[in-house]
């Protein structure tokens, strides 16, 4: 048996030990790719197949986990190759998703301190990481970068790295994509909840660590919650899932108090809508179509 | 229940891991050696399921406020009962009072002390395990603290189990300061140039001070990449991609300058070329390696990495026969 295998719809798997399996759908970052990739990963999530343990979407790839104890990984791989070629003729790209509202207090005073703290790992040691996205993406101002970044939906297209985090994408037309490098070298501090930006990907860090993006602010509302104590993370103790798309909401410091009463009552309630995506309608119309997603917000 | 007076380096509770949330972020976690834990958990007549503690070079002072039967295997180390000397690899009787201590690893690094029943902390997400970077699962989301008390399950109908069963040299591990480490390659193989996809079978790599749960780092010579175009949202050094899933083991080479292989507390994925997976009996293996111990890294195919998987289990099966021949 050789290393790789090679699909119909050009898609590479191999074998990641004894125990996962890898499938490499296209390697540079395609919105499209994504969106084939959770129909894939849907597909073998429903087709139930004995032993698989866990099924993990990546922004263009994807592995599944199998329990060699239960079925060996190379019957499964036929499986998997099956479903490719099912879907392969399907050219209908639309997914289940989730519309969610984030409100984000941008510019706050815990990841400001923060980042100040490590300028000497920064490209720019003389301006905040707000700053520098503003000026590096071509605004005139901190205030035109964040109405850049929040007036238009971010989708997740990898939900990974730790339990809560997920990268986002922004639904933007390819010549408006935000950009910034990450750190130089990565910060050995950053504050749970706060929203940062690298490539062209935005993520709410879900716990206080280590990390590497940009911080442009705080989130007031969590995206991890290990007690599992309120909303939904009664069900879940993560709230992201693959294809999520998230609004970031500015709001000032008043309200973010406001909001931090709230979840730590635990009475806050998210504002969740349920909706499909379709890539082609996105296409059409980049700009008009995710507004109407934003409607669907209750 | 069972009071931690000393918690030793880095302890914590581990079972089998954790199932199914690998695809939300959640890596496995799990006892690091699963074999040594396995047999920990046999000796004690618990399933493999049970709730065990895992050291880290030294192991905590225990004080027993119950009568219990431990097993420690794993790491060779001192192990003392009331300050005299007890054997790993058996099963023991502990009786209310008693205190357990450990000494610091000899050869290898992580001990597994099992006790009948299992240690009764709250299943997250169908696991035990402790995950300590997200808070979750074991004792409070972390390691052990002086003035913890442990709770162990307690059967209504508790398993015979007998004294001083013990399991023979040719069925425990052999911590050595080089081991062959048997890896299967795929993944982002294909990114390595020919001289390095050599290198990485070839020469010896040497385990760094930063070896732990979540990664063990390895210092070799430089590794290579082919030139390509790096694809859009990839990033520019040759050993980026667009970020994407890391199996447990698998290997990577940030800027070729060092190897990484993730262990169970790693993060599930990221943006660095994954170059091969080092198979799960060879994980119990180089859990219980340390700086500066050596490896060399073996290609196999998955048939060997299956077969070798069994004969674990099948180890496992007779060690279980064993103790319940004897029992």
């Amino acid at each position: 048996m050789s290393t790789y295998t090679q699909f119909v719809d050009g898609s590479q798997a191999s074998f990641g030990g004894d125990e996962f399996i890898f499938v490499e759908v296209a390697t540079d970052m395609d919105l499209e790719a994504t969106l084939r990739v959770i129909a894939l990963t849907d597909a073998v999530s429903s087709s139930e197949i004995s032993g698989v343990t866990d099924i993990c979407p990546a922004h263009v790839s994807y592995m599944v986990r199998v329990d060699p104890d239960i079925r060996d990984p190379r019957e499964v791989l036929p499986i998997l190759e099956e479903i490719h070629k099912r879907k392969a003729q399907e050219s209908k790209l639309v997914i289940e998703s989730r519309i969610i509202e984030m409100p984000i207090l941008y510019q706050d005073p815990w990841s400001h301190d923060v980042l100040m703290r490590f300028r000497d790992r920064h490209q720019d040691p003389n301006a905040s990481d707000l700053e520098y996205c503003a000026r590096i993406n071509g605004f005139a101002s901190v205030d035109e970068f964040i109405g850049a970044h929040s007036s238009r939906l971010h989708i997740a297209t990898f939900v990974a790295f730790m339990p809560g985090n997920a990268e986002c994408y922004q639904l933007v037309p390819k010549d408006q994509q935000l950009e910034a490098p990450k750190y130089v070298r990565p910060r050995t501090d950053t504050p749970d909840r706060a929203l940062g930006f690298g490539g062209a990907f935005s993520t709410i860090y879900p716990v206080q660590g280590a990390g590497g993006f940009q911080l442009l602010g705080r989130c007031a509302v969590p995206v991890y919650e290990a007690q599992q104590s309120f909303g939904p993370f009664e069900a879940n103790a993560v709230l992201p899932k693959g294809g999520d798309i998230f609004q970031y909401r500015p709001i000032d410091m008043g309200e973010y108090e406001d909001i931090r009463q709230q979840v730590e009552a635990g009475t806050y309630k998210y504002r969740i809508g349920v909706l499909e995506f379709d890539l082609s309608k996105f296409r059409e119309d980049p700009i008009g179509y995710p507004q109407t997603l934003a409607e669907v917000l209750p | 229940m069972i009071t931690v007076v000393q918690p030793g380096l880095y302890t914590t509770v581990q079972d089998r891991g954790r199932f199914g949330f690998y695809g939300v972020g959640f890596p496995p976690s799990g006892s690091m050696d699963q074999y040594s834990s396995a047999v920990a958990n046999i000796l004690v007549g618990n399933n493999p399921d049970a709730a065990v503690l895992e050291t880290t070079f030294l192991g905590p002072t225990l004080e027993f406020e119950q009568d219990a039967n431990i097993s420690v295997t794993g790491a060779s180390a001192d192990l003392t009962l009331d300050g005299i000397s007890i054997p790993l690899w058996t099963s023991v009787s502990v009786k209310k009072g008693q205190v357990l201590a450990f000494g610091a690893a000899i050869a290898g690094v992580r001990n597994y002390l099992a006790f009948t029943g299992g240690i009764n902390v709250k299943p997250m997400m169908g696991s035990r395990s402790t995950y300590v970077a997200s808070h979750l699962g074991g004792y409070d989301g972390r390691v052990l603290k002086p003035g913890d008390r442990l709770e162990i399950f307690q059967d209504s109908k508790p398993k015979e189990v007998r004294i001083c069963c013990e399991i023979p040299e040719d069925l425990r591990i052999t911590p050595r300061a080089h081991q062959e480490i048997r890896i299967v390659s795929g993944l982002c193989h294909y990114l390595l140039d020919p001289q390095s996809q050599e290198l990485l079978i070839s020469k010896p790599f040497t385990i760094s001070t930063e070896a732990n749960r979540t990664g063990y780092r390895l210092k070799g010579d430089q590794l290579s990449f082919v030139e390509r175009r790096q694809p859009f949202g990839a990033g520019s050094d040759p050993s980026n991609v667009v970020n994407l899933g890391y199996p447990v083991g698998s290997l990577q080479a940030p800027s070729g300058s060092e190897l990484i292989c993730l262990m169970r507390d790693a993060v599930t994925g990221g943006g660095y070329a994954t170059l091969a997976t080092v198979i799960s009996v060879d994980l119990d293996i180089l859990s219980q390696m340390k700086f500066p111990e050596t490896v060399s890294f073996e290609s196999v195919t998955l048939e060997t990495a299956l077969r070798l998987r069994s004969e674990r289990a099948q180890r496992l099966r007779n060690i279980t026969e064993l103790v319940n021949s004897i029992a």
